[in-house]
């Protein structure tokens, strides 16, 4: 349930639903996503689903704080509501042109890179929501002895496709584009493609997401 | 086979096509994005007879240099902006807001933008682009919308889908002007920054940095200490926000802005100085006065009151 509803700025709410992050207050957050995107209310023109917090922008010219934050107190949201996910598969190549991290994350986690791949790929994955760029999605929750900080200087450029951690998240850049997380991998598969307007983000918050393993054969052909 | 359109001579530095921006996509990872002045935008397209959501040029700093081909067309240059039109054997110094007529072989080059940052080019008709999420405005950092996302390029030629039969020139006397203070609401994570931050970011002035784009205005001055964590859980960020990372320098979240941040938001622009932040070019300098939701509300209620009054006189 949304614990506080306040201003971000003078054209957005700002509903926080607590300060964890877990499964369960992600999918509150989803529910309210979904259910006040479908009513589809003049004047809200975006909603931004995170961890525990949902924002709700919209056009100062046509609606103000006030009847958006009493329409949302007033929504009911059905908790049954089907969100709709899905269980995916994304392959990962772990060839050495692509686990540009990788040293640093054995150092920092005090595991060999066999364990850390092992560890990294039995394991289901959680997506709590999509952006920062296009498409990338935020996956969770890692084991506590996989959890590494971000780099202490951004890279300017991480490629496209890299496969990521920070703290108890995975990600995958969609593009490429300035980051700081401790990349694993690499994956062939477009996880964002802006040609498909109704559908363009392959992996979608409450999906669920595991990666399998391939050789660099195997990732070379893999768009064929 | 359309025989209407402009060639680009020389891009300039920033040159994009943009509208109102596409909205219903922060979801997805996806900004706003659109022109960064709207109100600019808006009395471009009005002083040349177009429908005030049409596809415009926008330029920063460095305009684009063009050479026009086909029947006769106006175009509008709005903002601060220095530009000439060269006529066969002529070059006139242009002047903004106003509406010129140019034909075959005509050229337009618009040299500088000035003490300010964006400006508009639109012109009399529609130009022929691809639209992404309904919008031609481009994303270039995530290669979205129109021209397959990229700025202009030299050599490059855009087709006129349409021109305008109604070729009446307009003027309008319109001067930008400049704030002292930036108008801000509290942020969320406003208790996170010490008592001698607070007072800092209220009272002490910062410099827009070179690294300013469409993205976000970085911000130097007097550190901005934060008490409590330079993290927070990664959550959504909205045009104006403005974010303090851990080495105490505010960033403004601007049009093409990640959707999702985990600095902690000192405070957001209030909408109404939106339109003048963005024309705060490298080294100018930048106060902020906090102001509350409900005066936020009002001054954007006559800012737009003021918007389409002077829309309603062209």
């Amino acid at each position: 349930m949304i614990k506080n509803i306040s201003n971000l700025g003078d054209a957005a709410l700002y509903c926080d639903f607590g300060n964890e992050v877990n499964k369960s207050i992600n999918l509150q957050v989803i529910k309210y996503f979904k259910t006040i995107k479908e009513k589809k209310i003049e004047g809200i023109n975006n909603l931004t689903p995170s961890y525990n917090k949902l924002i709700i922008s919209y056009d100062l010219k046509k609606i103000n704080f006030k009847e958006v934050k009493h329409y949302v107190e007033n929504i009911n949201v059905e908790d049954s509501i089907d969100i709709n996910s899905k269980k995916l598969e994304i392959p990962v190549c772990c060839d050495e042109s692509f686990t540009l991290d990788i040293k640093r994350l054995e150092e920092i986690l005090n595991l060999r890179r066999e364990k850390i791949f092992e560890n990294f790929f039995n394991k289901e994955y959680f997506c709590y929501m999509t952006g920062f760029i296009a498409g990338m999605p935020f996956l969770g929750d890692l084991d506590e002895n996989m959890r590494a900080q971000r780099l202490e200087t951004p890279r300017i450029k991480v490629p496209k496709g890299s496969v990521a951690l920070t703290e108890q998240f995975a990600n995958i850049y969609t593009f490429e584009s300035p980051g700081g997380w401790n990349i694993l991998g690499n994956t062939p598969l477009d996880i964002f493609d802006s040609s498909k307007e109704d559908k363009p983000n392959l992996i979608n918050p409450g999906d669920t997401v595991i990666f399998k393993e391939i050789t660099l054969d195997q990732y070379k052909n893999y768009n064929d | 086979m359309t025989s209407n359109y402009l060639y680009i001579i020389r891009p300039g530095i920033n040159t994009t096509f943009q509208d109102k921006g596409r909205d219903h996509l922060y979801h997805i990872g996806i900004p706003f994005s659109g022109a960064m002045d709207n109100r600019n935008y808006l009395i471009a397209n009005k002083l040349v007879n177009n429908n005030l959501d049409a596809s415009v040029i926008e330029f920063a700093y460095q305009g684009p240099h063009i050479k026009y081909s086909g029947e006769k067309i106006n175009f509008a240059v709005t903002g601060d902006v220095i530009f000439s039109i060269k006529k066969k054997d002529t070059e006139i110094e242009g002047n903004c807001y106003e509406s010129y007529q140019i034909e075959n072989g005509d050229e337009i080059n618009i040299i500088s933008t000035n003490k300010s940052v964006y400006g508009y080019l639109a012109l009399g008709g529609k130009l022929d682009l691809k639209f992404q999420w309904k919008s031609c405005s481009i994303n270039t950092k995530a290669n979205i919308g129109s021209n397959n996302g990229k700025k202009l390029d030299v050599g490059q030629r855009i087709n006129l889908k349409k021109i305008n039969s109604n070729k009446d020139i307009k003027k309008i006397n319109y001067i930008n002007t400049k704030i002292e203070n930036i108008r801000v609401i509290k942020g969320t994570n406003f208790d996170y920054f010490s008592e001698e931050g607070k007072k800092i970011f209220y009272e002490k002035e910062f410099t827009v940095s070179k690294l300013s784009d469409r993205m976000g205005m970085r911000l130097e001055g007097p550190k901005i200490d934060n008490i409590v964590n330079t993290n927070i859980k990664s959550e959504g960020l909205i045009k104006g926000v403005i974010q303090v990372p851990a080495d105490g320098n505010p960033i403004i979240m601007l049009s093409d802005h990640g959707t999702i941040g985990g600095y902690p938001k000192i405070g957001v622009v209030a909408s109404v100085d939106y339109d003048r932040l963005v024309q705060m070019s490298p080294g100018s300098k930048i106060k902020f006065k906090e102001i509350n939701l409900s005066d936020a509300e009002t001054l954007f209620k006559l800012y737009e009151m003021e918007t389409q009054n002077l829309l309603s006189q062209i």
